[in-house]
């Protein structure tokens, strides 16, 4: 059986279909550790994706406590100022500091990505792993749950559930876009589990009477290791575009910064009837080039865990 | 086929059920008291004006009743069309002021989905074929695809509404003309539409066009592609299975995009004041017209599930292999 296909678009990732296809566990080859990594530093797609994605991670991390305010929505520069010396990236239309505001806003960013992506990570891996090797009706029953969960937009659950919480606070933004964006990569896990499920190593495993949570986390898990980790790349860059819809409906964090917020900002007080470009480009930017080198970066993964596609 | 359709329609009806219980659930569950909190927003200075507003509210959201009555009312009035009424444009029932909606959102989605889908399966199987349109296809699909599109919404308005002047950048229409079925209005209409549906349909293509490049590629490389190449069969007709085979998960991933394609085109209506759903929704949530936010989510999911069976149909249609009953039953 093969593994149905991921979605292909914004959200979860175009490189859900290559993941689909990459088919680890046929041709994963990895091999010894050494192998793996020679490969990976010669590949120029994961450089650059990862090298993006580290560079902006390191700016968010030590961004902040070079700023001298620590606070990244005071008013205490000029008006509404383009780009120049002092504020890198200009001012909004009350004086705040757009560079202080977007180096603020990346850490909100990597981490409503790191706990949504998680969260839908870990929810996927039981889903899948416990529908593709118990198969039967357990199998109907959570593939069942996931149908249901797929079908359902979860952007729409997320409004209503964020509309009703009152204080919101980006972990817990994060939370809830991983309990709702897990559906697809439990599709995945699950058809690549179903492969595995009758493997002799698998078989000889059940005969010496090892359980299910055994033979899953220590059997199966570690043979779709790189397929999980490319799951969660995807995983990550598809909450960071989530939460970034969810902060530009005002549904985001409630007193603090992330890069959906400044868009929000920016398009409430007509950053865009005024031309102050600097308030608008910047955030927009930082998410698309954090998500797209994910993405970039998946595919050079891909072609590392993959010996087939490496020699093209 | 018939089991096929059987448990496509059982997954439907169950997540039209869930859909419902999540929102009838999530005023219930929720942290916090939405009555009490429309109550304090109406900012009623009486006490006896305020508890008469309080006991209104309850009685509308049927909340002085038992809990498993309030669910099945819920239901009842679901059934019978009854959303409630919207507390933003007050006496007005949320069935209608989403119906005076749908249609703008309809006509920004559908050929979005649809153009970017088939322009995008064009454009990656054309990458697959040549080494140079490749270079430029994949990073430029890249590039789109991590792009939020609010963003691009927002970048497209400001250089080709406000820079270059070539679009409007707010609104369904202009506010001097008066909606009629005239020649007027609808040019006016199509001038407002181009920018949202520009950025909805760009940020899809370049899914789209990527998936199907890789889809091509792995077709090219698998086995029934060698052997047929070993026997002599021209290019041209490896290539026309190749695509074939690899169109058959992008039928399945149009389904399982839908859902994110809807979240696509509600922040896009945001970004240019576009009168549809989006629009209202926002509206909703800052007014706290809960009513209108939870009409809004149930139209959402059932649209998905509409536009889910439609394409479930077209895929019986596409592949053969399901109209026999043997595969598709499973996922």
């Amino acid at each position: 059986m093969s593994a149905p296909p991921g979605p292909a678009g914004n959200d979860t990732g175009p490189a859900a279909t290559p993941l689909e296809n990459a088919t680890p566990l046929e041709k994963k080859a990895v091999g010894p550790a050494r192998e793996t990594l020679h490969y990976a530093v010669r590949n120029p797609k994961l450089l650059i994706g990862f090298t993006v994605v580290a560079l902006l991670l390191a700016v968010g991390l030590f961004g902040p406590p070079l700023l001298e305010t620590t606070d990244p929505n005071a008013y205490g520069g000029p008006q509404a100022a383009p780009p120049d010396s002092t504020y890198w990236m200009g001012t909004t239309t009350f004086g705040q500091d757009v560079y202080a505001q977007f180096v603020h806003g990346l850490r909100a960013t990597f981490l409503v990505g790191a706990v949504g992506g998680a969260i839908a990570a870990v929810v996927a891996m039981l889903v899948g792993f416990f529908a593709g090797y118990r198969g039967g009706v357990l199998d109907e029953l959570l593939t069942m749950v996931t149908n249901v969960v797929l079908v359902i937009p979860a952007l729409a659950v997320l409004l209503i559930i964020n509309a009703y919480l009152g204080v919101r606070s980006v972990p817990v933004q994060g939370v809830f876009i991983g309990l709702t964006s897990w559906p697809w990569a439990a599709r995945a896990i699950r058809a690549q589990t179903f492969t595995l499920r009758t493997r002799e190593f698998v078989d000889l495993a059940r005969l010496s009477g090892n359980g299910t949570w055994r033979i899953v986390f220590r059997e199966i898990a570690p043979n779709m290791s790189s397929y999980l980790f490319m799951m969660f790349i995807l995983l990550f860059g598809g909450s960071v575009l989530i939460a970034s819809s969810l902060d530009f409906i005002g549904l985001g964090p409630t007193g603090g910064v992330s890069l959906g917020l400044m868009l929000q900002s920016a398009q409430q007080w007509s950053a865009l009837q005024l031309g102050m470009w600097w308030w608008f480009v910047p955030p927009g930017a930082g998410i698309t080039a954090i998500v797209g080198a994910l993405y970039v970066a998946n595919v050079g993964l891909d072609e590392v865990f993959n010996p087939k596609l490496r020699e093209s | 086929m018939r089991r096929y359709f059987a448990r496509k329609l059982l997954v439907y009806a169950l997540t039209f059920v869930v859909a419902v219980t999540v929102n009838w659930m999530i005023p219930r569950f929720m942290p916090g008291d939405p009555v009490a909190s429309m109550v304090s927003r109406a900012r009623v200075s009486q006490p006896e004006a305020a508890e008469a507003m309080h006991a209104y509210y309850n009685n509308l959201f049927g909340f002085d009743e038992p809990v498993w009555q309030q669910y099945l009312h819920f239901w009842g009035s679901l059934l019978t069309g009854d959303f409630g009424i919207s507390v933003w444009v007050f006496p007005t029932p949320v069935s209608d002021v989403l119906l005076d909606a749908l249609p703008y959102t309809l006509g920004l989605m559908v050929p979005a989905v649809l153009l970017s889908w088939i322009v995008g399966n064009w454009a990656g199987a054309l990458a697959a074929r040549r080494k140079v349109l490749d270079n430029t296809v994949l990073p430029a699909g890249y590039l789109l695809t991590a792009m939020p599109y609010m963003w691009i919404a927002v970048i497209l308005a400001w250089a080709l509404g406000s820079k270059a002047g070539w679009f409007p950048i707010s609104g369904g229409y202009s506010l001097d003309i008066q909606p009629s079925w005239t020649l007027d209005f609808v040019a006016d209409l199509a001038h407002h539409w181009v920018l949202p549906f520009l950025s909805l349909f760009l940020v899809a293509l370049g899914g789209w066009a990527i998936g199907m490049r890789n889809m091509i590629i792995y077709e090219l490389e698998s086995d029934y592609s060698s052997y047929l190449s070993a026997l002599g069969a021209p290019q041209r007709l490896i290539r026309r299975y190749a695509f074939r085979n690899a169109v058959l998960p992008q039928v399945t991933g149009l389904a399982l995009q839908l859902g994110v394609l809807v979240a696509g085109a509600l922040v896009t209506e945001i970004v240019f004041a576009y009168p549809g759903l989006g629009s209202l929704i926002l509206a909703a949530i800052q007014n706290q017209d809960f009513f209108l936010l939870q009409g809004a989510f149930l139209f959402i999911v059932i649209g998905v599930l509409i536009a889910n069976f439609v394409i479930d149909v077209v895929y019986v249609l596409v592949d053969p292999r399901t109209r026999t009953g043997m595969a598709g039953g499973q996922s």
